[in-house]
């Protein structure tokens, strides 16, 4: 099967041709069995490649799957290649996998949506180009996947284009994500002239030779390449676009933000990360944005009352932890979060889905409340999903975040300051994870009466996905449990013939000293988030009221997002408008209807003049055919 | 013998002849025999020139344009008498409304 | 003596191509033109071309000019040319004309032919004979050529009598 891998990006890409072309003409049932079927074959193949590849001696992992040769101009060689190692190997597990458990939910949430085909053939697409993004072997390849991952975020966003708010939401999404593919754009074509070759293997082999440690161009590429992260995994500058993907269809929401788009700009960083060891500053850059974003987009999922907004700021903070860690050189922990927050935020998303699913579309939280009698299936799974991203003790959240943790603390990249700004999210997360908990699910129900009556538990089609997902959520931590747990930590030892950077030595042969002190410390802020959130929302439900006035400033800053959607509106938005509506309605008009219609009216004058010459007298046309003899010998004979 | 440029300059005469009349007059039926004196003036510099060369290949290229010629007559003056029947006339000037 | 035959058959040749440009009646046009081509003829046999010079006459001078006198006829007394309505046009052939003439005169005159002389010589052809000489090569060398007019003159035959029926 390894040498067939390619299938498994072609299946759902076959899926969303046939629903594309046929899905309305055949029915939903057709529709929903060869979208699931196809990502449900991608995703058995996927685990058929892992399976074999680990029966492979641990440094021969690495196999290539050249295509043919796409672009062959003199020095420009670019092969369509496909490559499996442990990384694409992971990735393409729990991107196929996830994918599949969010297509059979999606057959039960959209049901009863008119656009089921088309919405089938993107969401086959969004999994066909994040699969060809994971499995690429060249930086061409990876950008092809890279840009069709941003187009079908703008066709799924504005999936229900009627609505005004979805199609800017995927209007922006779109440009912002365009703002930081042309910094990735720009860092492949210098990798191209730095290396003279786009393939994996060369630019990685070839790095440490050409380029010194710290030198300008490898901090130049790898920043760049970065900017392009930022953009497609929401880091700060570029994250405002993820906030309003919820305009989306549910599902969507969670295919973005679990599998197959936010985490595109991890993966890349770790794959690249042959270059990014070359330029420390870059890293450290990589960890402090990622620190930063994660601690920042904490704070405003705090005082967020809409469960989808809270979620998708949840999302931004955990990619953030996942850059901190690839940004301190810890890039299989960064994969292993990466992989965790698939299962949990799938779960979470899927959750919140099905709460909205039942409630006729209420996003806002304070509009929810006691629903966990009524919706028993949901609130458990909500349960685990909101325990397990809090870092509660033995769920999966719990391995992957400390991994970061204890790394960012040890790690020489790392620091005091990046450990504590991890720490201190930590504890925000675990509340406002709960936070959403209790106020969906506990206390007195704020429903109206209408929405009451409408409450049923999630079809099986729906719920069989969550069920699924809580137990991954639950349990996929175990991958890689460290060893001073007394686990041996599979997940970073099948990943490690990837990443061989020195910060990885150094922490493989550092004595974990502090490492069980460290994880005491985040649990203990995972419990304080919890309690403060049950103290908050449970026992004193008026105190978040007091609170929100006593800190009045601070609160209107945390709801209105830090104002950033403001300040680029205003700094960016405004004049870019500004200017296409002079150049629409004014440069357009007078300059560009000018020399068209200029044109054209140049030609109708010439033309009006020009065409008494055909005067209909066969005669004056045979006068000129003479008189063009006459000058052609002429010029001949006398030249 | 004659001097080769006699024929040319007496077929150059002869084929000025023929364009002035198809230039100056409009019976389309005197302007057909212009052409046919020009397709002879044509003629007679084949013949000068492969009779200097000590060339057959003049005679068979008169043998062909004799053909054409020909072929040329039998269409063009059925296109005369069509355009005589539909119009009544076979002057060239009044045939005018193909114009702008 | 040749060039005494040569001017005096080439002046009738001259005034025949002028009748046809300047005569008024048709008739007359044509029965000069016939005058013209005879005379060519007679130039034809002088350049060695006695095929040629037959076929000019059994076929131009006869089946062509019979099938122009035929047409005159059919058209009758109304194929008249009416005014002119072209001022200044007779001006600027006469100009071209001779703006044509001075310049071909010039190319005659700088006897510039190019080209080698070829085997066909007097001697020769008097000894293999024009016409299979003539026929040979048009069915050796030129037989692409030759089979193309029968083509032509089967296409000329066909358009000659969609355009001549009144209706098909």
């Amino acid at each position: 099967m390894l040498y067939q891998a390619w299938i498994i990006p072609i299946l759902p890409l076959l899926g969303a041709a046939a629903n594309a072309f046929l899905g309305a003409r055949l029915g939903k049932r057709f529709v929903s069995l060869v979208a699931c079927g196809t990502v449900g074959l991608a995703s058995l193949g996927s685990a058929w490649v892992f399976a074999d590849l680990t029966r492979l001696p641990a440094g021969e992992r690495l196999v290539m799957l050249p295509m043919y040769q796409w672009i062959g101009t003199g020095d420009f060689q670019v092969n369509f290649a496909l490559q499996i190692d442990p990384l694409s190997a992971v990735m393409l597990l729990v991107v196929s996998g996830v994918s599949f458990l969010i297509h059979v939910y999606s057959t039960g949430y959209m049901a009863e949506d008119r656009g089921y085909a088309r919405y089938f053939t993107y969401l086959n697409l969004f999994v066909f180009s994040m699969l060809l993004l994971v499995t690429a072997n060249n930086f061409l390849v990876l950008y092809v996947g890279w840009e069709l991952v941003g187009l079908c975020s703008y066709l799924l966003i504005g999936f229900w284009y009627e609505r005004k708010a979805a199609a800017d939401a995927g209007k922006k999404a779109f440009i912002v994500n365009r703002v930081g593919d042309l910094g990735f754009a720009l860092g492949v074509m210098l990798i191209f002239v730095t290396f003279g070759s786009l393939d994996y293997q060369d630019v990685f082999a070839g790095a440490p030779q050409m380029l010194a440690v710290g030198s300008v161009t490898a901090t130049t590429i790898t920043l760049l390449l970065f900017v392009g992260a930022t953009g497609k995994s929401a880091q700060i500058p570029l994250y405002v676009w993820l906030p309003d993907a919820m305009e989306g269809p549910t599902p969507v929401s969670a295919l973005i933000h679990a599998a197959t788009m936010v985490t595109a700009g991890v993966y890349m960083v770790a794959r690249t990360h042959a270059l990014f060891e070359l330029a420390p500053f870059s890293l450290s850059v990589v960890a402090t944005i990622g620190a930063v974003t994660a601690f920042y987009a904490a704070t405003i999922a705090l005082v967020q009352t809409d469960i989808k907004r809270m979620l998708a700021y949840s999302t931004i903070s955990q990619l953030g932890y996942m850059f901190l860690a690839v940004g301190v050189g810890a890039y299989a922990a960064g994969i292993f979060h990466l992989t965790t927050h698939a299962f949990f935020k799938a779960l979470l998303f899927l959750g919140a889905g099905s709460v909205m699913h039942t409630l006729g579309g209420e996003t806002n939280m304070l509009k929810m409340g006691g629903l966990r009698l009524k919706l028993p299936v949901t609130y458990w799974t909500f349960v685990v999903g909101a325990l397990a991203i809090s870092g509660f003790p033995g769920l999966s959240c719990f391995f992957s975040k400390d991994a970061i943790l204890w790394q960012a603390f040890a790690s020489p990249r790392g620091g005091m300051v990046l450990w504590a700004i991890g720490l201190a999210t930590a504890a925000l997360t675990a509340f406002y994870a709960l936070r959403a908990v209790f106020l969906t699910f506990h206390g007195e129900s704020r429903l109206t009466v209408e929405a009451e009556g409408h409450i049923h538990e999630p079809p099986s089609n729906m719920a069989l996905p969550l069920a699924l997902l809580a137990a991954l959520a639950a349990l996929g931590g175990y991958l890689g449990v460290p060893g001073i747990l007394g686990g041996s930590d599979a997940f970073g030892s099948f990943l490690a013939p990837v990443f061989r950077g020195e910060a990885w030595m150094a922490l493989e042969t550092q004595a974990p000293a502090n490492e069980l002190g460290l994880m005491g410390l985040s649990v203990l802020a995972a419990f304080l988030g919890m309690g403060l959130a049950w103290y908050f929302y449970l026992a004193r439900p008026e105190a978040p009221g007091v609170l929100a006035r006593r800190f009045g400033g601070l609160y209107a800053l945390l709801v209105n997002k830090y104002y950033v959607d403001e300040i680029y509106g205003g700094l960016v938005v405004q004049p870019l408008v500004a200017l296409a509506h002079f150049l629409g309605e004014r440069f357009e008009v007078t300059v560009i209807d000018g020399v068209v219609n200029g044109v054209g009216r140049t030609v109708a004058a010439s033309g009006a003049w020009l065409r008494r010459l055909q005067t209909g007298f066969v005669r004056n046309y045979a006068l000129s055919i003479f008189l063009g003899a006459v000058i052609v010998l002429g010029y001949f004979l006398f030249r | 013998m004659v001097p080769v440029s006699y024929y040319l300059i007496l077929s150059g005469i002869l084929f000025t002849i023929g364009t002035v009349g198809i230039l100056v007059r409009r019976n389309a039926l005197i302007i057909f025999m212009s052409i046919e004196v020009m397709l002879n003036a044509v003629n007679l510099t084949f013949l000068a020139a492969g009779r200097y060369l000590n060339s057959l290949d003049g005679q068979v290229i008169v043998f062909l344009v004799l053909t054409v010629a020909a072929a040329e007559v039998a269409v063009g003056l059925a296109l005369i008498v069509a355009i005589f029947r539909s119009r009544g006339t076979t002057d060239v000037d009044e045939v005018n409304l193909l114009k702008w | 003596m040749e060039l005494i035959l040569f001017l005096s058959v080439g002046a009738v040749a001259i005034l025949g191509a002028v009748g046809v440009v300047a005569l008024r009646n048709a008739v007359h046009s044509a029965l000069s033109l016939i005058t013209n081509m005879v005379a060519l003829a007679v130039l034809f046999l002088m350049l060695n071309a006695q095929f040629v010079a037959i076929v000019q006459i059994i076929v131009y001078a006869g089946a062509v000019m019979v099938l122009f006198l035929f047409v005159i006829m059919l058209l009758g007394e109304k194929a008249q040319e009416g005014r002119e309505r072209l001022p200044g046009q007779r001006v600027f052939a006469a100009v071209l004309g001779v703006l044509l003439l001075t310049e071909i005169i010039y190319v005659a005159q700088s006897n510039l032919l190019p080209g080698l002389p070829g085997k066909a010589t007097t001697e020769m052809v008097a000894q293999g004979g024009n016409v299979q000489l003539v026929g040979r090569l048009l069915l050796s060398d030129y037989v692409f050529p030759f089979e193309l007019t029968s083509v032509l003159l089967l296409v000329a035959i066909v358009g000659a009598v969609v355009l001549a029926k009144r209706k098909l």
